[in-house]
């Protein structure tokens, strides 16, 4: 060839950028974020299995009188031991707000990225209706979810995941909306490639640092309003074990045994924080490197 | 100006439709509001004349629209758990409610815009770390834990020096009682705070790396004048969203701080309506709640709007 | 002549000089490597380079200002009178500050994001001075800041002052940058590609002002860019510049005429010139009439062609003896008020190749895509080989989709950063044929051939890949289905000078080698002769001139056409 592509383009070939996942774990704050997460999730799951060995007590059994300094970590509201219902209350906290986080990924993530491709009254209505949404503030369309229909599990997972739904589906459509101004998209509508493959092989692929953002924040907010409404005794019910229930059942001694309090706050705490150090690590790897192609 | 107006027609719209699926509340719930107000042992008659008087007869159309209209009016429905008219259950407390809000905005939100521009401007430093690394970590809490948390600290075991419940006499006002509404206003200033600051420095961060500012400094602007008057206009807008969208979470963070502390506001009073299934209480304090939010939204697209020249003026190019 | 200049310099006391400026990531990674020059006034110094060359870098380090992420790590910057010995890098921030704006201004690149959008342009230029204490009382500020825009030619009245930056155009938000510079009378302007953006005429207009402005008040210059073309008309002295290094400096005319260094040549040589005595590329400059590429055995199909010449305007010369592949009549699009698309109507012949010429918003870009069935909005007929094409590919026949290719504007946007360069180039196969995988990847290979990118490039994606490399990707998925009609769309305005030479190199070899037909559409006149044997001028959604290329370029029919060869610069 007789002209030669300019030289500090060619320089650049050398690095490929490393992937969004490995460019997450080499942040320091993203490893004590899992370091954090992993404790607790490793406490919620093996709880339950190890429990009968570990305190000699299953979570709803009566170890004594109530609020005494027996066993390791004293007895509750009712004297059932407190550890026993601490190693036996963080799963199905975790299962449920896995669930609800899941269900608003794909409903959102769903909506979001129809209404942004179709654009028109599609893109309307979906967008008036997640305003109406977005009106009630999530506790509140718990509550009022709640009150008709019950506490119960599916309850919770279902208007916990509803209510994330309109604020992921924001998210994934001014992500969307950003990759579909490329011409890569008008490339493949060139080419008549159906709609349905240019959303999964063309849109997807370039809005998952975005979406894995939602993920980790949602996630965060479900772990959240699960423990809320259960602290509130309209989630999970006695005699149930869990965390939240456990705070709201044993509050009232905080000063006599504080244990019974403590324990679930901590780990609740410890479990958000981590999983938002992740979230916080994981948006700033995405934002970092050219995700979307910019000039 | 007709973009204000058409703004006002969606928020008026978004709240009817609010008020439409929170009315189907109603239809779902199992069984018959006359009965549950009235319990089991109600007799036939007065059955008949509850639902006379809740026009519970009458097509659901009619009935949504009487219930709207009562709205407007203050008529609020009937309690199923006291009998008596929501609108009386509910008086003082949203006062009561108000008075924790409005606490706490006014605190939040210039600590929220100051330590959010002082972690902008010291970028990559020691200040903007700290800064950062709290307000990430306290963003993450539940309104439960911090509240806790401060219970712990300053009402049982380290400094036993504030009241960790409210505990006014019933009648009085809790603003008489000003050392009873600290922890429950820092609990809610600690949830909210970290947001406004997030945003605050990222919208900043943006502002200050933009043509305009950099320009401003190119052509020999000092600093401080750079970021009063080229910078922070510019992120008021975006911040004013993010501020709406934290004082409506507020909203409904105030529930699970009012229950904690026992506080008597709607929050509490939403709870227990909850726990008994009462749900007329539940729709007033939705709809409540949700026209709070639609109007404070509303304030926030107007500081967008007054704020920037190209929507005020139309624009000719 | 050139020694006698050279000296003259040498002598002259510069008013402002970088002196081996060295400049480097907070990373570590050293963006210039010793940068060295002198600005004398009155005069204007160009600092070319392509992208990535350290040009800004070093005229923001004039005015002691480096980006965020970079920090100054050698050398010296002195403007005259100013600081111990003039050396502005030792000075702290608050200092370098009142020095900007006043005794060296800045012009940027784009006043659109420069200016701010929520104050009022005569409040902007009443800041600078009110900053830097020009004049007594603000009257007399307001009467400089009307008088700096008299001077760059613009309205001053008090209304105009009052206006804010979105309600001027692109061209007048520019000058409104250059009277803010210039408006505490500085000894030294730097100019950031300030007509990079602005249409030929608006350039010629900016470009006026900037040199009677320095000439007038005898004001140093430092005018970035990376336009040889601009450079010969504006500046005084040359700074080549290649990946932070100096390779050549010297009077303007040594430089572009005589040039010492390779890269200086093989930048000189990639600039399309529109009289066509350079070559740009291996290819030869169209000029005179050529003929379009010879057909071979394809007669039979000419005996469709029935609608003959019935389109035809009366100023649309007949087409070249063989037939014509596409014909355009009576195209005419409008989003409301903005008629966009004002009745269209043209012929393009097989194997021959078009310009089709417009500034921003005379809708070619609109026009390319109506024709590509990228835009279905439009009335009219667009017809190929005789059968009319339904709007928007999804209505057309997988063959006629094979046979109409379109080439994107920006490679950067145009290939999935997610997708392999195989994965992306055989999209239009998996759409329209039944080949196999291998058999697909196989044709892949091919195109890549074709466009002169070898086999490694199969499994690479797009962020592994310069923006020329990019380009030939994406000119290999409009090759792969062997098309009969090319249409780009400014493909080569995304990109540096020389990478654009190559390109345009490309396509003029493959057009003779498969011999289909050629849109090319840009804004660029200087490319005609290098890419075109026919040529349209669209201005304001009509077709206003028409012609083979050496007609419209010698003997312009239209005022539009005669201004815009007036207004190009060239050397």
């Amino acid at each position: 060839m007789s002209v030669i592509d300019s030289p500090q383009d060619i320089a650049r070939e050398v690095e490929t950028p490393p992937g969004l996942l490995r460019r997450l774990v080499r942040q320091r704050q993203a490893k004590i974020g899992i370091a954090l997460t992993g404790v607790v999730v490793l406490l919620a799951v093996l709880g339950p299995l190890l429990l009968p060995w570990a305190t000699g007590y299953t979570s709803t059994q009566f170890a004594g009188r109530p609020f005494q300094a027996d066993g390791l970590f004293g007895t509750d509201n009712l004297g059932r031991d407190v550890l026993s219902r601490f190693l036996d209350g963080g799963l199905r906290l975790l299962i449920y707000a896995a669930l609800a986080t899941l269900l608003g990924m794909v409903l959102g993530g769903l909506t979001g990225m129809v209404a942004a491709y179709q654009g028109g009254w599609v893109d309307s209505i979906i967008m008036r209706a997640n305003d109406v949404m977005l009106a009630l503030p999530q506790l509140v369309f718990a509550l009022l979810a709640i009150t008709v229909l019950g506490p119960q599990g599916w309850v919770l997972v279902v208007v916990i995941g509803i209510t994330h739904a309109p604020r992921i589906a924001r998210v994934t459509r001014s992500a969307t909306v950003e990759v579909i101004t490329e011409d890569f998209i008008r490339a493949a509508e060139m080419y008549a490639v159906p709609k349905w493959k240019i959303l999964v092989k063309d849109v997807l692929p370039n809005i998952t640092g975005p979406l894995m953002v939602e993920l980790g924040l949602r996630m965060t907010y479900s772990i959240g309003a699960v423990a809320s409404l259960s602290f509130l005794g309209l989630g999970m019910q006695p005699p149930t074990a869990d965390w939240g229930l456990m705070i709201n059942e044993n509050r009232i001694a905080l000063v006599v045994q504080p244990w019974g309090v403590i324990l679930p706050v901590l780990a609740i705490a410890v479990l958000t924080v981590g999983t938002n150090l992740i979230t916080d690590s994981l948006a700033r790897a995405s934002a970092n490197v050219n995700v979307g192609a910019t000039k | 100006m007709p973009i204000i107006l058409r703004r006002l027609a969606t928020s008026v719209l978004i709240l009817l439709a609010v008020s439409v699926l929170v009315f189907v509340a109603t239809l779902l719930l199992p069984g018959d509001p006359a009965q549950a107000i009235l319990g089991q042992q109600a007799t036939p008659e007065r059955l008949a004349a509850l639902r006379e008087q809740m026009n519970l007869n009458d097509p659901v159309l009619q009935r949504y629209f009487s219930w709207l209209g009562g709205l407007f009016v203050g008529d609020l429905g009937i309690s199923a758990a006291s009998g008596g008219p929501v609108s009386a259950l509910l008086g003082e407390r949203i006062g009561a409610s108000l008075v924790l809000l409005v606490a706490a905005s006014l605190i939040s939100l210039p600590v929220g815009f100051l330590v959010g521009t002082y972690s902008a401007l010291r970028r990559g430093r020691t200040g903007d770390h700290v800064t950062t690394g709290v307000s990430l970590v306290l963003a993450a809490l539940p309104e439960f834990v911090i509240g806790i948390a401060l219970i712990t600290l300053f009402s049982t075991t380290v400094f036993p020096i504030l009241p960790s419940v409210t505990m006014a006499p019933p009648g009085e006002a809790v603003w008489n009682y000003p050392l009873q509404l600290v922890l429950p206003t820092l609990t809610l200033v600690l949830v909210v705070t970290p947001y406004i600051t997030r945003m605050m420095r990222a919208t900043m961060l943006e502002v200050l790396d933009s043509g305009y500012v950099e320009m401003a400094r190119l052509k020999g602007v000092p600093e401080r004048q750079v970021i009063l008057r080229h910078a922070l206009p510019h992120a008021l807008s975006p911040v004013a969203q993010v501020v709406a969208i934290q004082l409506a979470w507020m909203a409904g963070g105030v529930v699970v701080v009012e229950f904690l502390f026992r506080y008597p506001g709607i929050g509490q009073a939403l709870v227990d309506a909850v726990a008994n299934r009462d749900v007329q209480v539940v729709q007033a304090l939705s709809i409540l709640i949700a026209a709070v939010y639609i109007m404070v939204n509303l304030l926030a697209d107007m500081v967008g709007i007054l704020t920037n020249p190209k929507l005020r003026t139309g624009g000719t190019r | 002549m050139s020694t006698s200049i050279s000296e003259n310099t040498t002598t002259a006391t510069p008013v402002l000089s970088a002196d081996g400026l060295r400049v480097a990531t907070t990373a570590g990674e050293e963006i210039l490597h010793g940068v060295s020059f002198e600005l004398q006034p009155g005069k204007i110094l160009a600092l070319v380079g392509e992208s990535g060359s350290g040009k800004t870098t070093a005229g923001l380090a004039c005015l002691g200002h480096f980006r965020q992420g970079l920090e100054h790590t050698g050398g010296e910057i002195h403007l005259a009178g100013s600081g111990q010995d003039g050396s502005i890098l030792d000075l702290p921030e608050s200092e370098r500050r009142k020095l900007r704006g006043g005794a060296i201004s800045y012009v940027p690149q784009d006043p659109a994001l420069s200016l701010n959008p929520a104050m009022r342009i005569g409040e902007q230029i009443m800041e600078v001075l009110r900053v830097h204490r020009y004049g007594d009382s603000d009257a007399e500020r307001r009467g400089r800041a009307a008088e700096v825009l008299a001077e760059v030619g613009l309205e001053n009245d008090r209304a105009y002052l009052g206006r804010y930056p979105h309600q001027l155009s692109g061209g007048q938000q520019q000058r409104v940058g250059i009277a803010m510079a210039f408006a505490c009378r500085p000894a030294v302007m730097v100019l950031d590609e300030p007509t990079t953006g602005l249409d030929v005429t608006t350039q010629a207009l900016v470009l006026q002002t900037i040199d009677q402005l320095a000439e007038r008040h005898s004001v140093a210059g430092l005018y970035i860019t990376h336009d040889l073309a601009v450079v010969a008309k504006v500046a005084d002295d040359v700074v080549v510049m290649l990946s932070g290094d100096v390779v050549e400096h010297g009077p303007t005319a040594q430089v572009l005429y005589r040039p010492q260094h390779h890269y200086t040549r093989k930048l000189l040589n990639a600039v399309p010139d529109l009289a066509g005595k350079r070559r740009v590329g291996s290819v030869a400059a169209i000029t005179g009439e050529q003929a379009a590429v010879p057909q071979d055995g394809s007669a039979g199909h000419a005996a469709q062609i029935t609608t003959a010449d019935r389109h035809s305007a009366a100023h649309t010369p007949a087409p070249a003896a063989h037939r014509s592949l596409l014909e355009v009549s009576g195209l005419r699009l409008a989003y409301g008020e903005n008629q966009v698309l004002d009745g269209i109507d043209f012929k393009l012949g097989q194997g021959e190749s078009m310009m089709l010429l417009g500034e921003s918003g005379s809708g070619k870009t609109t026009l390319s895509r109506c024709i590509a069935g990228l835009n279905e909005d439009y009335n009219g007929t667009v017809c190929l080989d005789g059968a009319e094409l339904a709007p928007g590919t999804r209505a057309r026949s997988a063959e006629q989709r094979q046979q109409v290719q379109y080439v994107f504007q920006s490679p950067f946007s145009s290939l999935n950063p997610r997708r392999t360069i195989c994965e992306s180039v055989e999209v239009p196969l998996q759409m329209s044929g039944k080949m196999s995988r291998k058999e697909r990847r196989l044709r892949v290979r091919e195109a890549l051939d074709q466009v002169r990118l070898g086999d490694s490039y199969l499994d690479r994606r797009p962020g592994d890949l310069s923006g020329g490399e990019r380009q030939r990707a994406a000119i290999a998925r409009a090759l792969v289905n062997a098309p009969s009609l090319l249409v780009c769309d400014e493909v080569t305005s995304a990109l540096d000078v020389s990478v654009q030479a190559s390109i345009i190199d490309l396509l003029r070899s493959l057009q003779t080698d498969t011999g289909m037909s050629m849109l090319f559409v840009t804004h660029n006149i200087a490319l005609a002769r290098h890419i075109s044997q026919r040529m349209a001028v669209l201005q304001q959604g009509r077709i206003v001139d028409l012609g083979s290329t050496e007609d419209v370029l010698e003997n312009p029919q239209h005022d539009y056409t005669r201004e815009l060869l007036a207004n190009v610069p060239t050397f």
